[in-house]
């Protein structure tokens, strides 16, 4: 498959057993902190910034970026029974998912003045989705975000944003013991926005959290979305798409930490890039530690690459410190256009916009199958479509 | 009535050291209800030819004519050549992941129909198909090709020849990997086809077996780039019997 790898993409990957006990986040280049001031400033070839235009950050990473009141507006409606507050820096229930690992994340931390708490007691069952809008308005902010399910309730999620911003806000998920959350978080920016932030998880006794990232539109958008465990039974699931046009920066940098016996991830994230300098980066990183006995983890990263100039960095890492687990693997995978898909279905008639439309979808399909949820499904499906249409053409 | 009619067609690949002439000049006439078939040792240049016809990127054509009716069929890109009846059943289909077979195969009907078939006719069509066949009907769920059997593959092929309905029909190597029910079956569906009249076909083997379940009215042999021998069924019979030694004897054979 060699000659079908874009030029400039990488595919690394490693799988380490055992060896000298350094966690993952040895990574990074500082300790996780609240505090923006444990972190130095990146000056671009640390590990985990080195995939990053800094400079694109308008000042996010150096702390030159400060509110300017024209930042975002939230608008939360939640259907009954739901409490949703607004919540000063000293509230208790903020920073309980974990600390931010990265400086533009601790920013966000250090700089929000006001936060987002929204709350399913236990045992509530939602039939509506709690709708969470975030709608850019030109200038600089910095959000923090918590949704949290008493045991047993069970809720969707979706995160809408949009319009033009300056955005570094993280999201905590706290999930309680057998309670199911849902969250779909969609970056349909404008074309000039810029958005980094961390969306962590913790994830209850026997609980589920299924995590939907799609990120289509954007500058610069920059996720690490994170899963820790609380204790046993937990399951996660990590589906990530992206359609990348040129000039865009798309980095997905996700951590399933497994530090309790018994839990269940999966991550599959799907990218198509088109266009000159389109660059989607994607790092897969899982640790077993010792003590997660009876893990069973698997992930995925599948790239499209449509056009000559785009990049691609995929990164799957698996890390692993105790034999005793059910199972443990990674793919990445990153292809041009298929010619002989192309010629296939021409060759049954089919013109051939229509035929590359087709093999898009397809792509896409079989990840979108899997969210669960029908109408964002159908939105997903019209989302590409039109991505399509304005690249095909 | 339709003809495809290749006149001195010469055709090469891109090679490491440069082009590298696989056809070195091919003649040969098919006319709607006949059926023609094309046989040759391995590297002969058969699905080169077949390829060609349905107009894959990867062969360059360097010479000479294929008309369909008069048309020039070299002209016209390769989803052109299929609505105007040129069909290619491949030796390897290609997976599309994510495609229904269904979805697939109305958007081949409506292109090739140049309308979308009534939903209701349509749906009984397919599945009359394919019990023909013997598809199972959660085979229209399934995406393209994707883990499907040899055997699968062919049929899903065979199926599209019946439904699209082409004036010409390319086989290549249809039977090849193929267990003898399943070229029964595969053979069937060809048949089914060709009695209808409308078709000129084009069947392009390594091997003798599926001509006893398809009777081809001519048969070519084709060695180094081009038809060196033609006759009729019973030039099969002696192909049968003493191989192709023959015609690559002394050989340039590719």
């Amino acid at each position: 498959m060699a000659d079908n790898t874009p030029a400039g993409s990488t595919t690394d990957g490693a799988i380490q057993v055992g060896g000298p006990r350094q966690p993952i986040d040895a990574r990074v280049s500082a300790p996780a902190s609240y505090d923006v001031a444990d972190f130095p400033v990146p000056h671009g070839r640390e590990e985990e910034w080195r995939f990053t235009p800094l400079a694109r950050l308008r000042g996010l990473q150096d702390g030159t970026a400060a509110t300017d009141g024209a930042g975002v507006k939230v608008d939360i409606s939640a259907p009954e029974g739901v409490t949703v507050e607004t919540v000063g820096r000293d509230d208790a229930r903020l920073g309980r998912a974990g600390k931010p690992v990265d400086r533009v994340a601790a920013q966000a931390y250090s700089s929000f003045e006001e936060a987002s708490v929204v709350s399913v007691p236990k045992e509530t069952v939602l039939t509506e989705p709690v709708r969470i809008s975030v709608h850019g308005e030109g200038g600089v902010a910095f959000g923090h975000q918590v949704v949290e399910l008493g045991a047993f309730a069970e809720a969707v999620v979706v995160i809408d944003h949009t319009g033009d911003a300056t955005l570094a806000a993280n999201v905590e998920y706290v999930i309680g013991d057998g309670a199911k959350l849902t969250v779909v978080s969609v970056q349909d920016w404008d074309r000039t926005a810029v958005h980094a932030g961390q969306h962590t998880a913790l994830v209850g006794r026997d609980a589920s959290f299924k995590s939907v990232i799609v990120t289509f539109g954007g500058d610069l958008v920059r996720l690490h979305p994170r899963v820790v465990y609380g204790a046993p039974g937990g399951e996660a699931e990590l589906y990530g798409l992206y359609f990348t046009d040129n000039g865009q920066h798309h980095e997905h940098r996700l951590f399933v930490d497994h530090d309790t016996p018994h839990c269940r991830s999966n991550v599959a994230y799907k990218g198509a890039l088109q266009g000159q300098d389109a660059h989607a980066v994607w790092i897969g990183d899982v640790l077993i530690r010792a003590e997660a006995e009876g893990t069973d983890t698997y992930e995925l990263n599948r790239n499209l690459v449509l056009t000559d100039g785009a990049r691609v960095d995929s990164v799957p890492n698996l890390e692993i410190e105790t034999g005793e687990i059910v199972g443990a693997g990674h793919a990445s995978a990153t292809g041009r256009f298929e010619d002989e898909q192309l010629f296939y279905l021409m060759a049954r008639g089919i013109p051939e916009q229509e035929a590359r439309r087709l093999v898009v979808r397809g792509f896409f399909a079989e990840l979108v199958q899997q969210i669960g949820i029908p109408d964002l499904e159908e939105r997903l499906i019209a989302k590409i479509e039109a991505e399509l249409e304005a690249s095909v053409a | 009535m339709a003809t495809l009619e290749i006149h001195d067609l010469h055709v090469s690949v891109e090679a490491e050291n440069g082009p590298r002439e696989i056809l070195r000049g091919v003649d040969l006439t098919v006319k709607q209800g006949e059926t023609h078939a094309i046989m040759g040792p391995n590297g002969s240049g058969k699905s080169t030819l077949a390829y060609s016809l349905a107009g894959h990127p990867k062969y360059t054509i360097t010479g000479g004519t294929v008309t369909l009716d008069g048309e020039d069929v070299l002209e016209m890109s390769v989803d052109e050549r299929a609505r105007a009846g040129v069909f290619l059943a491949m030796q390897y289909p290609v997976e599309v992941p994510g495609v229904s077979v269904s979805n697939f195969l109305r958007t081949s009907a409506t292109a090739v129909r140049g309308e979308a078939p009534k939903l209701r006719t349509w749906v009984k069509e397919v599945k009359e198909a394919m019990e023909r066949l013997q598809m199972d009907p959660s085979f229209a769920e399934r995406n393209v090709n994707e883990g499907f059997s040899g055997g699968e593959k062919k049929r899903h092929e065979i199926l599209q020849l019946e439904l699209l309905k082409p004036k010409i029909a390319i086989l290549d190597e249809t039977d090849s990997g193929l267990d003898v029910d399943a070229l029964r079956i595969v053979s069937e569906g060809v048949n089914r086809v060709r009695e209808t009249g409308e078709v000129g076909t084009l069947l392009i083997t390594h091997y003798t077996r599926i001509l006893r379940y398809i009777k081809p009215d001519f048969v070519h042999v084709f060695a180094n780039g081009r038809v060196v021998e033609s006759g009729g069924a019973e030039l099969a019979d002696k192909l049968e019997n003493e191989g192709y030694e023959a015609y690559v004897k002394g050989g340039v054979s590719l």
